[in-house]
């Protein structure tokens, strides 16, 4: 799909019980972009993601896909979405490592049409991408919340997608294996040319990471390339979105002192 | 017990009408156990037994209908209980499981009721309750065959989807499968095969059918293929040595598949302990 704007946002707002969760927001993600949205807690942040899939409709505004308006929008292979929820899926679900991940492959095959040999190759060619290609026969509960998490990945990259949005996925793992997640990122980003779009609390990380930077309460403050960000100080940023960021900031400091 | 079998058609029609439901109940059992909804199977087989009742009642009361085989009935109100249970599950999206016992307690009030006006306590009842080798007859086997194939069909061709459902609905939204749409076929197909299992195991031992084989299964297996084959096997096991039990010893055939169902569940238990202590003992050495 030769489209340079994945997914475009326009004039967004969504309610939830009465309260805004989301207002007037104008996002778009570009090809080969790694976007950063980064927000404090009830921000809106996992609710825009929804939107953006059409998992929630929005009160207000539209959202396109490869410039299909979402309703219209079917080719949700191009698509690849790895939870929150990833992280509390049912771990006692008798299903292995591959079968899994080839549940990834459903939108691709269509109705009415088997998973078949290739199909398999095509799931552990992904396993190997997240370099899990040994577990593909383990039961899915048997491995830790990294190693799930990866898997996960491999699901949503099976169907080789143009976007792989990511919401929170390095919570409940290890800051050892944090590293290691985001050199798998960047390797995606660089060499495989694959688009990303991370929700995350980690601003310091993501910064050091992603091309650019959304940051949002509700509505969004900033915009622009990660280099643009840095150069925010607190100040800024507590003018930007609110007291709460003193906090986040905190938590960047914290995350440079560990080894 | 070989002889009777040739020389009687109702051991026939009961053996293979418990061989079909061996293989269809813990099918979709696994789908309904991963699911979390062990319970819709229990609110299903009691409205079913108020269809049976209707049916009882349509038979000694209006004239002209006779000799009509109550599993069409039953078949009748367990779909109609399932798209209810749906709609229920919707109308209190913050409580969902209210929908099953609101389902369970009206099929057994309403069917109770209806069963007092037909005069109908008698054996007959007692064997739609808990089951009977001899009370299937030769169209019910026809009809529960039907459903069989119906239902193997349509698993096989909605495999991947009903995966993807069973383990991550979120997913399945964004993978463009019509949850809804599989959602509702799957619950009239459970509904269909709950009304056929009927009359070998029983209205009240129905559900035990659909997740005990499960349970032993989700001990052992590690894929999801796996969990499906050795359900199918376990239900099979306790359909055929049930009914060969129920009728050696001359008690109702629901009684005694649960009995070995639990025996075969608690074997797998005690397997899975062994194999797991044998497993470490193997580390430490």
């Amino acid at each position: 799909m030769n489209f340079n704007k994945i997914v475009e946002m326009d004039d967004i707002s969504f309610k939830y019980d009465r309260e805004t969760v989301v207002e007037n927001i104008d996002l778009s993600i570009e090809r080969g972009q790694f976007l950063g949205l980064v927000g404090p807690n009830g921000s809106g942040k996992s609710t825009l993601i929804k939107l953006m899939l059409g998992i929630v409709k929005p009160d207000k505004g539209t959202v396109k896909i490869f410039g299909k308006p979402i309703k219209q929008f079917n080719q949700w292979e191009e698509i690849g979405f790895v939870s929150q929820k990833a992280n509390s899926f049912n771990s006692g679900f008798p299903a292995t490592v591959l079968e899994v991940v080839k549940t990834g492959l459903v939108s691709r095959i269509g109705a009415f049409k088997f998973f078949n040999r290739k199909h398999k190759e095509k799931a552990l060619e992904a396993l190997r991408t997240v370099e899990m290609e040994e577990y593909a026969n383990t039961n899915i509960g048997e491995l830790s919340g990294g190693q799930q998490q990866r898997v996960f990945i491999a699901r949503a990259l099976v169907s080789d997608p143009s976007l792989l949005i990511l919401d929170e996925p390095t919570v409940g793992v290890d800051a050892k294996h944090v590293t290691a997640f985001y050199d798998l990122l960047g390797k995606l980003n660089q060499d495989k040319g694959i688009s990303l779009l991370m929700v995350t609390h980690d601003i310091g990380t993501i910064t050091e990471h992603a091309t650019h930077v959304v940051c949002m309460n509700k509505t969004i403050h900033f915009h622009g390339a990660s280099e643009e960000y840095k150069e925010f100080d607190d100040e800024d940023l507590n003018r930007l979105y609110g007291h709460s960021v003193q906090q986040l900031t905190h938590n960047h400091d914290h995350e440079e002192i560990r080894p | 017990m070989i002889e009777s079998f040739i020389q009687y058609d109702f051991l026939q029609n009961a053996a293979i009408t418990g061989i079909l439901i061996g293989l269809v109940a813990p099918l979709l059992g696994v789908f309904i156990v991963v699911r979390r909804l062990s319970l819709i199977a229990d609110a299903l087989s009691h409205i079913t037994l108020t269809g049976i009742a209707a049916s009882l009642l349509l038979e000694k009361r209006v004239t002209g209908i006779n000799e009509l085989n109550p599993i069409y009935m039953g078949m009748v109100f367990s779909v109609g209980g399932a798209i209810l249970i749906e709609k229920l599950r919707k109308l209190y999206k913050h409580y969902e499981e209210l929908a099953i016992p609101i389902i369970l307690s009206g099929g057994i009030g309403v069917g109770v009721i209806l069963i007092s006006l037909a005069d109908g306590f008698n054996t007959d009842l007692f064997s739609y309750l808990f089951g009977s080798v001899t009370a299937v007859s030769r169209s019910s086997m026809w009809t529960v065959l039907g459903i069989t194939l119906a239902v193997l069909t349509i698993v096989i061709l909605f495999y991947k989807e009903l995966f993807v459902l069973s383990f991550d609905e979120e997913h399945a939204s964004i993978t463009g499968v019509n949850g809804r749409g599989i959602h509702l076929l799957f619950i009239i197909m459970v509904a269909l095969v709950i009304a056929s299992s009927m009359q070998v195991v029983g209205i009240l031992l129905v559900s035990a059918l659909m997740t005990l084989p499960v349970a032993a299964a989700l001990r052992i297996a590690s894929s999801f293929k796996q969990t499906i084959g050795l359900s199918i096997a376990f239900g099979e096991f306790s359909v055929i040595f049930g009914l060969i039990s129920s009728y050696q010893l001359s008690v109702p055939p629901g009684g005694t598949i649960v009995v070995i169902a639990i025996l075969v569940l608690i074997m797998s238990i005690i397997y899975k302990r062994v194999r797991n202590q044998l497993y470490i003992k193997g580390e430490t050495v």
